[in-house]
């Protein structure tokens, strides 16, 4: 996500970088760059001449044109501005003084609300809460259907009253019965509607009237154009937003319906959706992607990724291996495997710093699960002695090992060569200096 | 509407002012429907470029905000720079100075570019192939369903008969949706379990469509993003299904794009082209504010057509895309 903007910025910097001294054209060449960047991120225009002006005017006042590093401070001023308008804090689910938490999720057609309402159930249950759905979209056909059938995969109740009754009195009734349950959070699903539609919208501002919800969530699509602000704005005005989640990040949209939304509604956005399963729910963390959106890479976001895959303590005990240099085989085949389990790999590729500019030379797709299949299966034909003491395995062995897993002498190679490669690099790293990613390959 | 009619070979020619493979009497129908459908946007933001033009001379100062306007309906800062290059220059050959010539100028461009695909739509005169199979694809939530719902109501009123495949087997419910509409319009709807594959459902689909004689086989697959190299794979799979059984189908493959999409919706388009040649967009949700303006960097980089737009809730909002009518809503 935003990795054009990325590259985009970081070209117009470079410029600078080059020759060291800065012009007052420089800077507004550079505000151009940024400008047509954030356009093709499909940053609101309005946003985005508010935005560069801004920038111009603190570079301006910083001083940054005579400074001795001017490319440094643009880039700080833009990076702040942007976390800035991005939200500062990621922001928290709001808490109800009483249980059940009321939620109400509204939003266009399309932009995934009821998947939503599934992830965010599966994410308060997985927190160890009650979460409990109600069926408000009578209008969509299997629309009720869906949300029953995501409810019962997650073992989650649901409150449905098929198409028959008014969304306001199903709420009313499912809440009622959340109540009953015991249930700490109540989610509910409503049909997508248009913004212009004053029927439904006026039935939007009813439900909320009437179940006066803790949380208003408008889902939004990433892909959204410039119409999302007029959209977002034309809810907020009926219903009162109190958040946003932002759904399909997980293609390549840049997303820049959520800056423009935060921007213009000042309505945080609080959760991203980075994928159909019900799990690919993540808390949205403005500071992290403005530093995404400025190559800075996202590792906080792999690092938490990586805790909750790997438990703090295999991870501690890993980190261990890793500073005494006993990081073997068996331990290769194991973050093999753990990695695998994190998602797709070139998902977590693109939150490390500077993988925009290797991107190209990678070929991201053919590293996928082949690649963590067959390394398994090298590793997997190799003995207990073998794995433990790799530098040990001679020309006999590789051929044995290769004939044991049906590849070539060639593969088991290859796979010593990375494995050796990324036990340098983890020593590297622990004696504080990393290399350049960019010469990885 | 009717709509990939069958037409007999001693039916009248078009008459002079109707769109391109239709007749006046359904041009004029299409327009007032697409009018209708547009009235909101006009109102919107293209709606202040008509007013741009009754403001004043045409100065140095009002390119800016046309670049502005162009680039809020959608089109991209690429596209919109390249139109009005294509405007100024015709603008400073001709001498026009007055905003109503401007305008003029404005309103050939954008519908030449509307009107240029490389890839030509395909008309369904005589004789039609059989079945005729149509492919729907595009992201999750685009509006892959209901289009088809709609499809399949304007088939039946041309006299066809639809066949619906319900090969979204993935998403929750999605079987169930298409099954609603088919009875709903009494449409025939071939399906599995959830979770099968798509493939099969495809090719017993096309079996039904077979028997049925003279059917169109609209095939319904699951959103998926672009990116997803595995989910395109399976599109492509699906493809040879049908291609094994009918090597020249899928006659056409739609690709449903939200009004609402923004400058990804070139990347979708690209993607699902790569991977299964799309031949034509339907235009969904064209009834809000959104203006559909990456439509104009589809076609101009990509040269697909804008086959159908959405243009309500109701099944009769579907309506064949015209390049002039579009653009004429849009600058009116």
């Amino acid at each position: 996500m935003f990795e054009a903007l990325t590259d985009k910025l970081q070209d117009a910097f470079r410029r600078f970088g080059a020759r060291g001294v800065v012009t007052e054209d420089d800077l507004d060449r550079a505000l151009r760059d940024v400008r047509l960047a954030m356009l093709e991120a499909d940053v609101n225009f309005r946003v985005v001449r508010e935005f560069t002006s801004r920038v111009r005017e603190r570079a301006l006042g910083a001083d940054v044109l005579r400074s001795l590093t001017p490319a440094q401070q643009v880039l700080d001023i833009v990076n702040r501005e942007l976390t800035e308008v991005l939200g500062g804090d990621a922001a928290e689910l709001a808490v109800a003084p009483k249980p059940p938490a009321i939620m109400l999720l509204v939003g266009l057609q399309g932009s995934g609300k009821t998947t939503t309402a599934a992830k965010l159930a599966a994410r308060l249950k997985a927190d160890g809460k009650r979460p409990f759905l109600v069926a408000c979209d009578i209008y969509r056909p299997a629309a009720v259907e869906q949300l029953v059938t995501l409810a019962r995969s997650l073992d989650v109740p649901v409150h449905e009253e098929g198409t028959g009754a008014k969304p306001a009195d199903i709420a009313e009734r499912g809440l009622a019965q959340a109540v009953r349950a015991a249930a700490t959070h109540v989610l509910i699903d409503t049909a997508g509607r248009l913004h212009v539609d004053e029927t439904m919208m006026a039935e939007a501002a009813d439900l909320r009237r009437r179940l006066n919800p803790h949380e208003v969530l408008f889902v939004a699509d990433a892909m959204a154009g410039q119409d999302a602000v007029t959209a977002a704005q034309a809810f907020h005005e009926q219903v009162a937003l109190t958040g946003v989640v932002l759904t399909k990040l997980d293609g390549d949209a840049r997303g820049g319906a959520a800056l423009s939304i935060r921007a213009v509604l000042g309505v945080p956005v609080k959760f991203i959706g980075t994928g159909e399963k019900t799990d690919a729910l993540e808390p949205f963390h403005p500071d992290r992607l403005a530093g995404r959106i400025l190559g800075m890479g996202d590792m906080l976001s792999l690092i938490d990724k990586a805790k909750t895959t790997m438990g703090d303590d295999s991870a501690r005990r890993f980190n261990d291996k890793l500073k005494k240099g006993s990081f073997d085989l068996q331990d290769f085949i194991d973050q093999l495997r753990q990695v695998r389990e994190m998602g797709p790999l070139g998902q977590l590729l693109q939150m490390l710093p500077g993988f925009n500019s290797i991107k190209a030379q990678l070929d991201v797709d053919s590293l996928d699960d082949d690649y963590f299949g067959h390394a398994e299966a090298i590793v997997l034909s190799m003995t207990p002695w073998e794995r433990r003491h790799p530098e040990r395995i001679d020309g006999r062995r590789r051929k044995r090992i290769a004939r044991g897993c049906g590849s070539a002498p060639a593969d088991v190679n290859r796979l010593l060569k990375q494995f050796f490669e990324a036990r340098k690099l983890a020593r590297q790293i622990n004696s504080g200096r990393l290399p350049a990613l960019a010469g990885m390959r | 509407m009717r709509f990939w009619r069958r037409r007999s070979a001693d039916e009248d020619a078009p008459a002079g002012d109707a769109a391109p493979g239709f007749t006046a009497g359904e041009t004029g129908e299409m327009r007032a429907q697409a009018e209708r459908a547009l009235a909101r946007s006009r109102s919107g933001l293209f709606g202040r470029i008509g007013a741009l033009f009754e403001r004043r001379e045409f100065g140095d100062d009002l390119w800016e905000e046309l670049e502005e306007l162009l680039i809020a309906a959608d089109t991209g800062v690429a596209v919109a720079g390249r139109i009005l290059d294509g405007v100024r220059a015709r603008v400073r050959d001709t001498g026009v100075t007055t905003a109503d010539g401007v305008r003029a100028i404005l309103r050939d461009e954008l519908v030449a570019i509307l009107e240029a695909p490389a890839v030509a739509p395909p008309r369904w005169d005589a004789p039609f192939p059989e079945p005729l199979v149509i492919l729907v694809v595009g992201v999750n939530g685009a509006g892959k369903t209901t289009s088809i719902a709609k499809l399949a109501a304007a088939l039946r009123e041309g006299g066809h008969t639809p066949v619906l495949a319900a090969a979204d087997t993935f998403r929750a419910a999605a079987i169930d949706q298409l099954r609603a509409w088919g009875e709903r319009l009494g449409a025939r709807v071939v399906a599995h379990q959830p979770g099968g594959d798509p493939g099969a459902v495809v090719f017993d689909a096309l079996a039904a469509a077979e028997a049925a004689g003279g059917a169109v086989a609209v095939i319904d697959t699951a959103g998926r993003l672009h990116t997803k190299a595995n989910l395109m794979e399976e599109l492509r799979k699906v493809v040879r299904v049908i291609q094994r059984r009918h090597p020249d189908a899928p006659h056409e493959t739609l690709l449903v794009l939200d009004a609402t999409t923004g400058q990804n919706g070139l990347l979708q388009a690209r993607a699902f082209t790569e991977a299964v040649n799309v031949t034509g967009i339907v235009l969904a949700k064209l009834d809000g504010t959104a203006k559909g303006g990456i439509t104009f960097a589809i076609a101009g980089e990509l040269g697909l057509p804008v086959r159908l737009i959405g243009t309500g809730e109701a099944l009769g909002d579907l309506a064949p895309f015209d390049p002039a009518t579009f653009v004429d809503a849009l600058l009116a």
